[in-house]
């Protein structure tokens, strides 16, 4: 018998994720987008806020690949500087909303008893609500703008984290490894630090992928109804509330910005679904 | 080629794919299954033995496994000879049932959780026979009778996690029954059963051969089961037969130097029944020469009393029963001393060393280590007072964990303790490797990169990272090849040798037990049934249940097999009693120096 072949778990998991072309596409389009981001001053052909009434409403031509809107700016610019809005909400709110809700996860599983009750009723008062509605009571209540479209859509994605990362943590702590580390007296702090954060990880990682799409929707979707990002900034879902009035005229008011939000809404889910692919099968 | 009674399998070769191309795991294997005859194809793990019999049951077709050349020639019930490498996938599943049968190693895994037992042998009689369903539940009323289940019409009716892991096995094997195989293989049947148990499955195969004719291909790592039931003996290594021959042959005059230092890492019960200490396996260049580690003074450990009980509730957290595991047990063990814990599963016998370290929670009694209560101090504000005891556990993979490196895990101990500083860490790391017997630069490595034995070696230097003075092996060795085991047995000897440690010995291996310990326990339905020192319990036991247990040990000597043993098919009853209904627990009394036996009724049985 030869030697068995000697894989660590990231090469095992790249190895893994090498073979799924569609999730690897995906995160090469993530990457494009965020490039695009970072570099708008340089990439964005004209300043997005600059209006030019000599040319409003115009349809995608060789001077503007994608248009001009009711003031004549630049449709194309104005996704380039939106894209940094929006992944802005994404990231910022799915990283926070997944920090705290992994710390929750952690406390309560591992606490147990009162501590979890507490939490867990906590979890599903915000369950209850959509996270839509929970989302317009934030920003209803710290009143609009971007800063707090990212609190409020944070706010509703920690008991998603919390309820996951405590599934994985009860789980964990009845591991015999963990109880291994109990009889050598490692504090419980340690443990969970060492022992159970690590293994909850790779969940936590694939769900804020996940996330980060529908975060993006969801900032959108808010800036949309006007409580987000307020005009005259390029985001997305207000681009799309301002070319509601044009639909039927110009079409490519609405058309670009959703197709933005879709392509960026679905490659943070592809590639959270290869991710998971990748992460899924346990460590030998 | 001449044409098989039964079974011949001719130059088989079998291959998995690896990372370049592929590995091959069974090479160039012959061997031939009689009808009425019972072939054993012994090897320790990666031997390819498992992946022989899957070959013959064609059952590699449904992983990534390919057969590259060889024949396997088998004559069916017409009279036919067929070589079932070339037959399809459709013949084949024809064939297995009323031809091949085959018991696998988990009885649990392998019955439907959701199907009653008479209604799953009855599908099995059904799936292969033109009869009906009714008929075909009478015929499993006969099976399970045939294979001894006591009270066989209301087990009938019962789900598979309603019965005992022995109970399963046999159940299983009235499933294969049932089709009337003329071939069974057994793929390690017994390995997952108490040794009473095993002793009762095996009898049962030996019946089933005698009356029935069916040739069984008996694939185990376990040389006493071998010797016990088997006629002839394929040794398989690394994928090759080693040596075949009868099984006086392969006993009594081994030519291979694997056979030889196989046979020779086998515990036999009773070959240290002249010497009172504990002695080390003779695996060349080392001897087998009896150590005596016992310090006189005052005792490490003291258990005074201790009970710990388990509540069952119901869906309304409502007290519906107990489970007592550990009830009122009192043992010593004194500095350098090796105390065995002995019992089957389900005694208590772990749930006694996980108290001992807290992992459960007694519900009264004393526990003093070194002179202090270790009871009534808060454990997790006191990691100081985990220190001296330290726990070795059965599964040394899951004992690890999976994201830190093996270097990583044998600090732990040694930071959580403040016990080294700096690069002292990592010097003491290298040190308790070497004390292992691993190469220093294992440390870089993770868990799942080490063989078994390997892991198992970085779980005891991880206990001694502690620098303990009692460590508690809770069947440390039990998943470990023969040869694997001998060498840990070995080490742990040779540990307490030079740092004279005190160990408590938990397994349920009676010939380990023999060669590793001073004292033995025996446990049974959590109460300590006899308990004295090791040479006087094992050569003359006073406990009945002590002498049962000790009567169903298959010995690897096939000239003193047990033609037809009193085994009783009863089953050892459950600790789970109603929540007032408490068992009586008397003082044990003594009967000879330093041994104590129960002389109380202690529940069932005894």
């Amino acid at each position: 018998m030869t030697a068995p072949t000697i894989r660590s778990p990231a090469g095992e998991f790249w190895r893994r994720l090498r073979r799924r072309h569609t999730a690897l596409a995906a995160g090469v389009v993530v990457l494009l987008i965020v490039l695009i981001a970072i570099f708008a001053p340089l990439l964005a052909p004209y300043d997005p806020a600059a209006a030019d009434y000599d040319a409003v409403l115009q349809g995608p031509s060789l001077a503007h690949l994608a248009g001009t809107d009711s003031y004549g700016r630049d449709i194309l610019s104005r996704i380039i500087w939106g894209g940094r809005i929006s992944l802005t909400v994404g990231l910022v709110s799915a990283f926070a909303g997944g920090l705290v809700g992994t710390a929750l996860g952690l406390i309560s599983g591992w606490a147990g008893g009162w501590v979890d009750t507490a939490l867990m009723r906590l979890c599903d008062v915000l369950f209850a609500f959509p996270g839509i509605l929970l989302a317009i009571a934030v920003v209803a209540l710290l009143g609009p703008g971007v800063a707090n479209v990212v609190w409020a859509v944070a706010v509703f994605s920690v008991p998603v984290f919390a309820r996951l990362v405590r599934g994985t943590t009860m789980a964990l702590k009845e591991a015999q490894y963990v109880q291994a580390g109990r009889t050598i007296g490692v504090p419980g702090s340690k443990l969970m630090l060492y022992h159970i954060l690590p293994g909850a990880l790779p969940v936590v990682i694939v769900y804020m992928s996940l996330r980060i799409g529908s975060a993006i929707l969801v900032g959108a979707a808010l800036s949309f109804i006007g409580l987000g990002a307020q005009p005259p900034s390029p985001e997305w879902g207000a681009m799309l509330a301002d070319g509601r009035a044009y639909l039927g005229v110009a079409d490519h008011l609405t058309l670009f910005p959703g197709l933005a939000i879709f392509i960026v809404v679905l490659s943070f889910n592809v590639l959270g679904d290869g991710l998971r692919d990748a992460l899924s099968q346990r460590l030998h | 080629m001449s044409q098989p009674d039964l079974l011949a399998i001719r130059n088989l070769s079998v291959s998995f794919p690896a990372d370049r191309g592929r590995t091959t795991v069974v090479q160039n294997l012959s061997l031939t299954v009689s009808p009425g005859e019972t072939v054993a194809l012994v090897g320790e793990s990666g031997s390819g033995k498992s992946v022989t019999s899957l070959a013959v049951t064609r059952l590699l077709d449904y992983g990534p496994g390919r057969i590259d050349a060889g024949e396997i020639r088998y004559r069916d019930r017409d009279g036919t000879v067929r070589d079932l490498v070339r037959e399809n996938a459709e013949s084949m599943r024809r064939l297995r049932g009323p031809e091949i049968a085959m018991i696998f190693q988990q009885p649990m895994s392998s019955l439907n959780p959701v199907m009653r037992i008479g209604e799953q042998i009855a599908e099995a009689i059904v799936q292969h026979r033109e009869i009906g369903w009714s008929e075909a539940e009478a015929e499993a009323l006969q099976l399970l009778e045939r294979v001894r289940i006591p009270d066989a019409r209301r087990q009938l009716k019962r789900y598979p996690f309603e019965i005992s892991g022995g109970m399963r096995q046999r159940v299983m094997i009235a499933i294969a029954l049932a089709s009337r195989p003329r071939l069974l293989i057994a793929d390690e049947p017994t390995t997952a059963l108490d040794v009473t148990v095993q002793a009762q499955v095996l009898r049962l195969l030996r019946e089933l051969r005698n009356d029935l004719g069916t040739g069984l291909l008996f694939i185990t790592h376990d040389m006493g089961v071998v010797a016990e039931l088997a006629d002839r003996v394929v040794v398989m290594r690394g994928g090759e037969r080693v040596e075949e021959g009868s099984v006086t042959q392969i006993f009594g005059a081994p030519v291979h130097a694997y056979t030889k230092s196989l046979l020779a890492a086998v515990p036999v019960l009773g070959s240290l029944a002249e010497t009172p200490l504990p002695a080390p396996f003779a695996i060349p260049p080392e001897k087998a020469v009896p150590q005596d580690t016992v310090a006189a003074g005052a005792p490490i450990l003291q258990v005074r009393d201790l009970v710990t009980r388990f509540d069952v509730r119901n869906a309304f957290g409502m007290l519906n029963a107990r489970v007592h595991a550990v009830e009122q047990v009192n043992l010593d063990i004194q500095p350098g001393e090796t105390l065995a814990l002995v019992g089957e599963s389900g005694c208590g016998k772990s749930t006694l060393g996980r108290s001992i370290v807290r992992l459960e929670t007694p519900r009264s009694g004393q526990i003093v280590f070194d002179g202090k209560d270790v009871l009534g101090a808060d454990a997790e504000a006191n990691p100081e007072l985990r220190r001296g005891i330290q726990y070795v556990f059965q599964d040394p993979y899951s004992a690890l964990d999976p994201r830190l490196t093996v270097g990583f895990s044998i600090a732990e101990p040694i930071r959580t303790h403040a016990l080294r500083q700096g690069a002292a860490v990592t010097d003491r790391v290298a040190e308790l490797l070497e004390l292992v017997g691993l190469p220093t630069h294992f440390a870089a490595r993770y868990p799942h990169e080490l063989s078994g034995g390997q892991c198992q070696r970085v779980g005891i230097a991880r206990a001694l990272a502690s620098e303990p003075r009692l460590i508690i092996a809770d069947e440390a060795v039990a998943a470990l090849d023969v040869s694997i085991r001998a060498q840990v047995v070995n080490l742990l000897m040779a540990l307490q040798r030079r740092l004279g440690l005190s160990c408590l010995f938990i397994s349920h291996d009676m010939a380990v037990v023999e060669r590793v310990s001073h004292r033995v326990a025996v446990m049974y339905l959590g109460q300590i049934v006899e308990i004295g020192p090791r040479q006087a319990v094992l050569t003359s036991p006073q406990h009945a249940y002590t002498r049962r247990l000790l009567a169903a040990v298959p010995i690897p000597d096939p000239a003193r097999r047990r033609r037809e043993l009193a085994i009783d098919d009863s089953e050892v009853p459950s600790p789970l009693r109603a929540p007032d209904d408490n068992p009586t627990v008397a003082p044990l009394v003594e009967v000879g120096p330093g041994h104590y036996v129960a002389r109380h009724p202690v529940g069932g049985s005894y």
